[in-house]
């Protein structure tokens, strides 16, 4: 009975990370250009990708039993900067063969696999992709990775961890400042920023301040309790 | 997106070697944006983020030396920016969202590029796609047609009616800045008014920078004795919106007449709009309402709306007699 976990349920599971055979630092990590290997595990990213690809067979009966789709000529062309190392959460990661292109955000999400970062517009008007960049907020989606050697990047992830939550992450979750959680890490991260922020100290100055972060869900009023509690105990 | 060469510049004469038909990166919220829309294909970035032009300096004879690649909220809340050069600061701090603002610089806003939606549009200026003479000269502009509400009524041609779309440009055109390159051919200064072109037959040229040049300081001169500045941005929501129309006054009034004064607009031009018509009616005049209506009505008497934004002149009209009453106060 114990040995048969309901995989919805797994995600609860204290996480065990994936071994790796790697000869770098402990603090380093090489990351592909290959996906990761299948899991084992059963992640809420795989259980809806698996989804995705029910749903296009269903209508493609023939085509079922193909193998995945090969990668796009145009990834392989893309290849050609060469290794770049960036600096995540106090981690490195040195990343081969990165395209030029990637922003800064796919790296994250894609390569790296943090995906506490989400992809919202893609252009720099939602903010659901904010990360600190040498302390300070900037849109990930606008910027290549490739041009952030050197830099100390943060995000969601190295912010605070279940157990561990920065008071930000724990007064949002105190204050219930979101609905659907999809702006949400980008909101505490814009919200983090700011507490450094000279901006003044009303909630008109958190909402002006707040204001690259769209919420679709309009958790607002509640974002901004979250912002007050903690502006007030710093 | 089109594939790129990436060259990281370690110093402005590498930059400039590396220059040839790339383009330069800074913050990159312009140019990533719309090579993402197909807009912009360089073959070759330069990423110019290395370089030290950081600093905000005063200058000997008074006046402050901004980098070009001082960040738009290093800028606007310099000690100094915010004491002399108030028009500067609160322009920038209405324009963007803050995470914009961390990344954006001082020569990336310069080369801000239009948000006309045909011209962001990913096929305009090809075939199938929407006109846009800006994008791909000859081919038309939809705009005119199109959904014109966000558009330009000032410094328009029939071939582009695009908005310059940067508030920290309209201070700065007010401040009358001076803008400092360097190129294959050496440096030159370029005042503020020269920098920025009207669209005419040539909507493509948006500004006077010849090949391989590269913005290197703004120097905004020593602050008139006595004078007060301010910028006011009317929009469709209160904050991280496009101006519908703005207004950038610099202003010294004695004993009640007005004796220097600097008037520039956006929202509504083409161009950072310096009104030097609205600058005459307000000149040596008394400061007060039936004055700034009148330098009001000189600002907008050239204006040419479209189908849309009709209601933009008696805003701009509005909002800059607002301005004046608060610089002037």
């Amino acid at each position: 009975m114990t040995d048969t976990i309901n995989p919805h349920l797994r995600h609860l599971l204290p996480h065990s990370r994936e071994k790796t055979t790697s000869d770098l630092a402990p603090d380093q990590q090489s990351v592909d250009l290959e996906p990761l290997p299948e899991k084992r595990g059963f992640s809420r990213r795989s259980f809806l990708s698996g989804l995705g690809a029910t749903g296009l067979l269903a209508g493609t009966a023939p085509l079922a039993a193909t193998p995945a789709v090969e990668p796009a000529q145009e990834q392989s062309e893309a290849v050609g900067t060469g290794s770049a190392t960036l600096r995540i959460n106090g981690k490195d990661y040195t990343l081969r063969n990165l395209d030029p292109r990637a922003t800064l955000l796919d790296t994250l999400r894609e390569r790296i696999h943090l995906t506490g970062t989400k992809k919202g517009c893609d252009h720099g008007q939602c903010g659901a992709c904010t990360v600190h960049i040498n302390g300070r907020r900037v849109n990930s989606c606008l910027t290549f990775a490739v041009m952030h050697e050197g830099d100390e990047i943060t995000t969601i992830e190295g912010l605070g961890q279940p157990g561990n939550l920065h008071p930000m992450q724990a007064a949002f979750v105190e204050h219930d400042g979101y609905q659907c959680g999809y702006c949400t890490s980008g909101q505490i991260m814009s919200a983090t920023a700011l507490l450094k922020e000279p901006i003044g100290p009303s909630d008109d100055d958190v909402k002006q301040a707040m204001s690259g972060n769209i919420c679709r869900c309009g958790a607002y009023t509640n974002i901004v309790a979250a912002v007050r509690q903690v502006r007030s105990r710093v | 997106m089109e594939t790129f060469n990436y060259v990281k510049a370690p110093s402005i004469d590498k930059a400039l070697a590396a220059a040839g038909q790339a383009k330069f990166i800074a913050g990159g919220t312009t140019l990533v944006d719309l090579m993402k829309l197909n807009v912009e294909t360089p073959k070759t970035l330069v990423d110019i983020n290395l370089l030290p032009l950081d600093k905000i300096e005063k200058l000997p004879g008074g006046g402050l030396r901004i980098g070009a690649m001082v960040r738009n909220s290093d800028l606007a809340w310099n000690a100094e920016v915010q004491n002399s050069y108030t028009v500067l600061s609160e322009a920038i701090l209405s324009g963007a969202s803050p995470q914009l603002r961390n990344m954006a610089t001082t020569g990336g806003n310069l080369m801000q590029r239009t948000r006309c939606v045909y011209f962001r549009e990913p096929n305009a200026g090809t075939a199938g796609g929407y006109g846009c003479n800006k994008r791909t000269p000859g081919t038309g502009c939809a705009a005119m047609e199109g959904f014109n509400r966000m558009h330009a009524v000032l410094g328009t041609s029939e071939h582009c009616i695009a908005t310059h779309p940067s508030d920290m440009c309209v201070a700065m055109a007010a401040l009358e800045a001076v803008i400092h390159v360097e190129g294959p051919k050496g440096k030159r200064a370029i005042a503020f008014a020269d920098f920025h072109k009207v669209p005419g037959n040539t909507p493509h040229i948006e500004n006077a920078l010849e090949p391989g040049e590269l913005i290197t300081y703004v120097d905004l001169p020593k602050l008139v004795t006595g004078a007060k500045s301010t910028y006011l941005k009317l929009r469709d929501r209160s904050s991280y919106e496009f101006a519908l129309a703005s207004a950038a006054v610099v202003a010294r009034v004695e004993g009640g007449q007005i004796r220097y004064i600097r008037v520039a607009m956006g929202g509504v031009g083409t161009k950072p709009w310096r009104s030097h018509e609205a600058e005459a009616a307000l000149m040596g005049k008394p400061a007060n309402a039936v004055t700034f209506k009148a330098a009001a009505e000189a600002a907008l008497a050239k204006a040419r709306p479209q189908k849309h934004n009709a209601f933009k002149v008696e805003l701009a009209k509005r909002c800059l007699v607002r301005a004046l009453k608060t610089a002037t106060a």
